[in-house]
């Protein structure tokens, strides 16, 4: 159990300066998620928190104590990677086993942790098998259980179920939180999944371009993002952009007003606040998505409940929202 | 799926075939048919007419304690050649997979000797050994070492391993260099964390993963040392002195070209024949075996 704090980090690959300086404080326990788009350096900044890269500027500390120059054998973490990383020639069981036998843990000791994390992850029947004899699933448990059964004090995730179909990503994310509220150990996961950040975070970290955006709880990021960027990433289908002048906001510096589909209405022709034209319908099931086109060109999408009445494709209809719905956006993508 | 042409008749594919058929039989069936041949055969000394002797001139090579010293001159000397090459293509390779700025120039620069013929390499460290002009020898004999592979069967016998191992470092370092590169970054980081340090990653992860590389080179090696080696041992010591760096294959050549015994030398040409045949074997069940992880 452990904080970790990085303070303005910073890196750069040569010349060029990936990330420009990230601040963060995270409790102990806390489990948080970095998402971004790819290429955004949220993997560069897991693995400077790992060892696996040099730190340029700034600092990473765990539980206080300054480790940008520990190795990162000695920095008590534990990190589950994109492609599993399983030594290939060892049994599910010496994978587990491993970093134990490398400390020096009793015999007996390494057996009952590694039965312990086996029953943890329902991987007790695989124990002898080596990792190419497993399923996409239970490699990933076998990750899982590599990092648990040594008990670190901080967790790293980089993208652990990209590799997953959609289904066992949606059960292994479940799997995952579970085991981190059960367990209580710091983490870091990073993905360029927001459904994952949404539904796994206590916080999130959102990244864009080398910056930490925005930092907060996931409703709270979604209620209120930061950047037009943030407001972009987080929820889908995405915030629409309505341009200021065409809603007619009066605020000055507003150029941009972003609203959630689920806030858009679609009323008759004349009754709303824009006109727009039904371009097509996507009924879901349980909700109906109306993407819709704004008299200067701009797509915008509405999110309605499958009960309400679907406008025809090719109908001009009218748009309304509440103000305390709408968020405004200045020339540089900031909240005013 | 794989796309296969498909030939009609019979006369075209075996046209085709036909060179690499006619260079297989007349250079190697044929030459092998023959020293199975003649090791049957005891010839007189101009040839004119031979003896049937069964398989008299295999009795008599197994009885020959010469014969059996050269057998252990060539284990001795295959091992050397193969562990010393081994190692330091090992060695070079495990710093060159390191190394992110300049690996091209370092690679390109330990692919060179590969380049140079046998025969050539035994010249060139002949020359720097040399007891009366060689370099070598001259700064050994600075330091109080009387260097001379001329009378010293042990000096010889490292000379003539350094010379063959020489050039087979740059083979084995290139097959060395593409198998660590090809063990997933991600292992060996995971290891790194799982709290091992370079020697123990290496001894248990990355040294496990490399064993088809290190097995396959093996093989290549042994074989290597075995039959490919003649130019070296023949430019450098002749297979002196007092036959201290005689392995089988020089042997072949000497008892049957120099010693003008040619049923004898018939014979070890088969024995070799039948070395080489079980290595083979080995080879290609460990091919078909292989592990992929």
């Amino acid at each position: 159990m452990a904080t970790v704090k990085l303070d303005s980090l910073k890196k750069s690959f040569g010349k060029t300066e990936v990330i420009h300086g990230v601040d963060i404080d995270i409790q102990d326990g806390e489990f948080i998620v970095i998402v971004g788009p790819s290429g955004c350096g949220k993997s560069t900044l897991l693995r400077m928190v790992a060892g696996l890269e040099t730190v340029t500027s700034g600092e990473v500390q765990i539980d206080g104590a300054v480790v940008n120059e520990r190795e990162p054998m000695d920095r008590d973490i534990a990190m589950v990677f994109q492609n599993y990383a399983l030594y290939p020639h060892m049994s599910v069981f010496d994978n587990m086993a491993y970093g134990l036998k490398i400390a020096g843990t009793p015999k007996a000791e390494i057996i009952e942790r590694v039965d312990t994390a086996a029953k943890l992850l329902q991987l007790e029947p695989y124990l002898k098998r080596r990792p190419r004899e497993l399923s996409g699933g239970q490699r990933q448990r076998v990750a899982m259980g590599r990092a648990i059964v040594r008990k670190p004090s901080v967790f790293l995730f980089d993208e652990p179920l990209s590799n997953l179909d959609a289904k066992l990503r949606v059960q292994m994310r479940l799997e995952i939180k579970q085991l981190q509220r059960r367990l209580g150990v710091t983490s870091l996961y990073v993905t360029h999944d927001q459904v994952e950040a949404m539904t796994l975070a206590d916080r999130m970290i959102v990244m864009n371009g080398g910056v930490a955006d925005q930092i907060g709880a996931p409703l709270e990021v979604y209620a209120n993002p930061a950047t037009e960027f943030v407001a972009g990433f987080i929820g889908s289908p995405p915030t629409n952009f309505v341009n200021a002048g065409l809603a007619e906001v009066e605020t000055p510096n507003a150029a941009k007003l972003g609203i959630r589909p689920e806030h858009l209405e679609v009323v008759s022709n004349g009754m709303g606040r824009l006109n727009a034209t039904v371009m097509y319908t996507e009924a879901l099931g349980a909700e109906t998505l109306v993407h819709l086109q704004l008299a200067d060109g701009t797509m915008i999408t509405s999110r309605q409940a499958a009960s309400d009445p679907t406008a025809a494709e090719g109908s001009e209809v009218g748009l309304n929202w509440q103000d305390r719905d709408g968020m405004l956006f200045d020339q540089n993508g900031k909240r005013c | 799926m794989e796309k296969r042409v498909t030939f009609k008749g019979l006369w075209l594919p075996l046209l085709l075939v036909l060179p690499q058929i006619v260079i297989t039989a007349v250079f190697f069936f044929y030459p092998a048919g023959q020293a199975i041949w003649q090791s049957l055969f005891i010839p007189d000394p101009f040839g004119l007419s031979m003896k049937y002797v069964g398989l008299g001139n295999f009795e008599y090579l197994l009885g020959n304690p010469y014969y059996r010293a050269s057998f252990v001159t060539t284990a001795i000397f295959s091992i050397l050649v193969t562990v010393v090459s081994m190692g330091i293509a090992l060695y070079l390779a495990v710093l060159a997979d390191r190394l992110i700025k300049g690996s091209g120039v370092y690679r390109t620069l330990l692919i060179w000797p590969y380049a140079v013929a046998p025969a050539v390499a035994g010249v060139l460290w002949l020359f720097m050994f040399n007891t009366r002009v060689g370099v070598v020898s001259w700064y050994l004999g600075l330091l109080g070492y009387d260097w001379n592979h001329v009378l010293n069967g042990e000096e010889a016998m490292g000379l003539v391993v350094v010379a063959s191992a020489w050039g087979r470092i740059s083979y084995n370092f290139l097959f060395f260099l593409a198998g660590l590169q090809a063990i997933p970054k991600s292992v060996i980081e995971a290891a790194a964390i799982d709290g091992a340090r370079f020697w123990t990653r290496f001894r248990t992860i990355v040294f496990p993963l490399l064993s088809p590389t290190t097995f396959f080179l093996l093989v290549v090696n042994i074989v290597y040392a075995f039959f490919e080696t003649f130019g070296v041992i023949h430019t450098i010591t002749s297979g002196g002195p007092q036959q201290s760096t005689t392995i089988l294959v020089y042997k072949v050549y000497a008892d049957g070209f120099v010693g003008q015994d040619l049923g004898s030398s018939a014979a070890q040409s088969v024995i070799l024949l039948f070395i080489v045949g079980l290595l083979t074997i080995v080879q290609f069940k460990f091919i078909e075996r292989r592990v992929h992880y």
